[in-house]
């Protein structure tokens, strides 16, 4: 190992800051904080990114949990710094001291060498350099007219625009200083950030305390996206149910008709048997495609669940070749041609809400009927290697749910399924058949993705031996 | 034990400008996770949206440690007779066949499971070599969660067991980088075992560094407008969104073709190296084509 032996006392709070990692979710285990001791001793500590990323790259493990991290070691660093501060009574802002000193050091600097320097830290995205200059640059043009606003965004922007940082091109600069070409919005943005950091904590000094850490909020965890995350999340989860609707499917159904010898093996343990074959292995089953009906209800009473399921049979949709789906209210209809036509989740949905031709008269679900129509729209098709999946809360409106009709669908079927979007304290109370159906399928409660995944990875045991 | 490992980096710049020099120019937090794993011995996991340079980061690093690449390219149904070790049977028959008169069955079951009748895949090879490899265990994503469950006997330890034969150790301590497309959550279990690095698609200025590596005579201003319009694509919904290698390769048929800006002709000539899905395509031509200037008349 080279490097700096570990100051005293950085252990401790290396674990704290474990501890507060473990609070907000991360999964840190003793493994990963000696990991992280291990890979501290290999990199510089003078520089933060470097400091920083050798943490992260053993503490967390995936982009999310990176971000997390991210806010973590930041808050982590402040608090530290302020409460160290604190406790030793430092200041740089009060006090006749701290004052000649910095009025001094302002005096000092030249101000516009101040300027280029910060410009080319900026121009080349110098992360330890910007740091620095921005307690500078605090110095030498925030207390310029002696009056903080006391709203630090708005200091902040006073300071851009006294150095005169832009990112559009300013041509009337001369020629060779950064700032001519416009800078880059990135750095400036980073820039900004280390400001309002410096000015934080000027605040805590002149109050002179700390304001208690809070945790991070599900809005600063989450990484910056919108439903596309979501749709991403069960397109993953989707990836992996087709694994397994592949794998464990279709094999135990059937009859064996014939099977193939795998030379290979069984010469290989005929070695026990001194050459002589004696236990025949057979080549496993190839499993077979798996064939998907898919019906979705999209009623009024899964109004909430509809969007998820739409995005369920929109990655189904992406993964499987020989699947078809439909919807169903009252009447069943097919869908399967708006998924090949439409790529984008939400001209899907637009398209099936507008023209799916889901023949709604009352808007009601009439799940009897629907079996029906369906059995007779794929009766000739279905065999044991289909799966078919509802997705749907099985909730009647009062009408026959008819359970005959479904039994002899699913005894059709290879293996049938039933997500219902419902939490299992609410099924069959009121107008919820869902008993009814329950012994001809396997339900499953499922209204998010994490729920999604539960029942692909019990897909593999749910298997009949 | 393990063999004494020679010349590693010295520092974290060292390794990057090792890199560099490799035709791989790494990220800030690249070069310094690659440099934890090479100074460290742990495999690191390489995570990131596909065509972002993953496998080419384990090549590079084999490259510049003048080290050889072992890989492992991961599939469904991957298994240990395909990954690890396989018994040379045919071999194993011969000798069994040829010693028939005579011989005990102990002696010759005892000969016929020593390591001269082992056929050494991917990763027994990795950790057998005499001198140190890099193993590149590529798209384990694409493996099922049991094989994962092999592999980490061989991540943490280095070792291998063999039941036949006991417990093989690794020779020499291999540099080991896993990628994975994110196409499934991993296990907790291997992520313990390794270091993390998610590679995103590069900044502007980064992938523009990165082509006028690999094109150095195709013109600035051409170079900044093809990084400037494949950042753009990589915004839209797409099937595929462009990858690193496919910017390479546009700007060198740019270069081909001797084009001198990158205008709304050129472009709806030459996208389809960077778009490759029928349906990409036309997104791309109703959103990023119309926003280039027309041809200018020459």
């Amino acid at each position: 190992m080279n490097g700096p032996p570990a100051p005293r006392g950085i252990d401790a709070r290396l674990l704290e800051f474990g501890e507060q990692l473990r609070a907000e979710g991360l999964a840190v285990g003793t493994s990963e904080l000696l990991d992280a001791f291990d890979a501290l001793g290999e990199v510089g500590w003078s520089e933060r990114s470097a400091f920083q990323g050798a943490l992260a790259a053993t503490l967390a493990k995936s982009p999310e949990d990176r971000r997390v991290f991210d806010l973590v070691f930041e808050r982590f660093l402040f608090r530290a710094v302020e409460a160290a501060a604190l406790r030793e009574g430092v200041t740089e802002w009060r006090g006749a001291e701290g004052q000649q000193l910095d009025a001094g050091e302002a005096a000092r600097l030249d101000l516009d060498e101040l300027r280029a320097q910060i410009a080319q830290a900026l121009a080349d995205f110098d992360e330890g350099a910007m740091r620095d200059l921005a307690r500078l640059a605090i110095a030498a043009f925030g207390r310029a007219n002696e009056s903080p606003s006391g709203v630090i965004g708005v200091d902040v922007q006073r300071i851009r625009r006294a150095l005169g940082l832009r990112s559009d091109a300013q041509p009337q600069l001369g020629e060779g200083d950064p700032r001519r070409e416009g800078l880059p919005r990135e750095a400036l943005r980073h820039f900004e950030a280390l400001l309002r950091l410096e000015l934080e904590r000027a605040q805590i000094e002149r109050t002179e305390q700390l304001a208690p850490a809070r945790p991070l909020g599900e809005l600063d965890r989450a990484l910056p996206s919108g439903p596309a995350a979501d749709l991403a999340a069960v397109h993953r989860v989707v990836a992996q149910l087709r694994r397994r609707l592949a794998s464990h499917g279709g094999e135990q159904r059937g009859r064996r008709r014939h099977d193939h010898i795998d030379i290979r093996r069984t010469m290989r343990s005929s070695l026990q048997t001194g050459g002589v074959p004696i236990v025949i292995k057979l080549r496993p089953r190839r499993p077979r495609r798996p064939e998907l009906y898919v019906l979705c209800d999209v009623s009024t009473s899964v109004t909430s669940a509809s969007v998820f399921f739409l995005s369920v049979l929109h990655a189904l949709h992406d993964s499987f070749r020989r699947m078809r789906s439909f919807v169903f209210i009252e009447r069943v209809s097919e869908v399967t041609e708006v998924f090949a036509r439409e790529r984008a989740f939400k001209a899907v949905s637009d398209a099936i809400s507008r023209d799916a031709g889901v023949a709604d008269v009352s808007g009601y679900t009439d799940y009897g009927r629907v079996w029906s129509e369906f059995r007779a729209l794929v009766e000739d098709d279905l065999d044991p290697r289909a799966t078919v999946i509802v997705l749907g809360d099985a909730r009647t409106n009062g009408r026959d749910p008819r359970a005959g009709e479904f039994a002899a669908l699913a005894a059709h079927a290879g293996r049938t399924f039933w997500l219902n979007p419902e939490p299992r304290l609410y099924w069959n109370y009121g107008d919820s058949v869902i008993s009814a159906y329950a012994p001809f399928c396997e339900v499953f409660e499922c209204w998010t993705a994490r729920q999604l995944e539960d029942f692909v990875r019990s897909l593999s045991a749910a298997v009949p031996a | 034990m393990i063999a004494p490992v020679d010349e590693l980096p010295e520092s974290i710049a060292e390794l990057g400008d090792g890199l560099s020099r490799a035709g791989y120019l790494p990220g800030p937090a690249t070069a310094l996770v690659a440099y934890l794993a090479v100074r460290l011995g742990k495999p690191v996991l390489v995570e990131g949206p596909a065509g972002v340079g993953k496998t080419e980061l384990a090549k590079a690093l084999a490259s510049c440690l003048g080290r050889e690449l072992v890989r492992l390219q991961c599939y469904e149904g991957l298994d240990e007779a395909k990954a690890l070790y396989e018994w040379n049977y045919r071999k194993q028959l011969l000798r069994i066949q040829a010693e028939a008169q005579g011989a005990g069955w102990n002696e010759v079951q005892d000969d016929i499971f020593g390591e001269e009748f082992l056929l050494a895949r991917p990763l027994l090879s990795a950790i057998s070599a005499t001198s140190p490899v890099v193993l590149l265990i590529d798209e384990i994503d694409k493996t099922d969660q049991e094989f994962e469950a092999l592999l980490l006997e061989l991540l943490s330890d280095f070792q291998i067991t063999i039941p036949e034969l006991g417990r093989i150790s690794a020779t020499s301590q291999p540099v080991v980088v896993l990628t994975s497309n994110n196409s499934r959550e991993l296990t907790e279990a291997l992520k313990r075992r390794c270091l993390y690095l998610w590679l995103d698609y590069p900044t502007l200025e980064h992938e523009l560094a990165i082509v006028r590596m690999h094109a150095p005579e195709l013109a600035d201003t051409v170079a900044r407008k093809l990084v400037e319009v494949v950042g753009m694509v990589r915004e839209l919904d797409l099937k595929k969104p462009p990858s690193i290698a496919e910017s390479i390769d546009w700007a060198r048929a740019l270069l081909l073709l001797g084009a001198r800006d990158i205008d709304e002709e050129t472009f709806a000539q030459t996208m389809s190296v960077i778009v490759k899905h029928r349906t990409d395509l036309e997104i791309v031509a109703a959103r990023v084509g119309v926003a280039l200037a027309p041809a200018s008349g020459e």
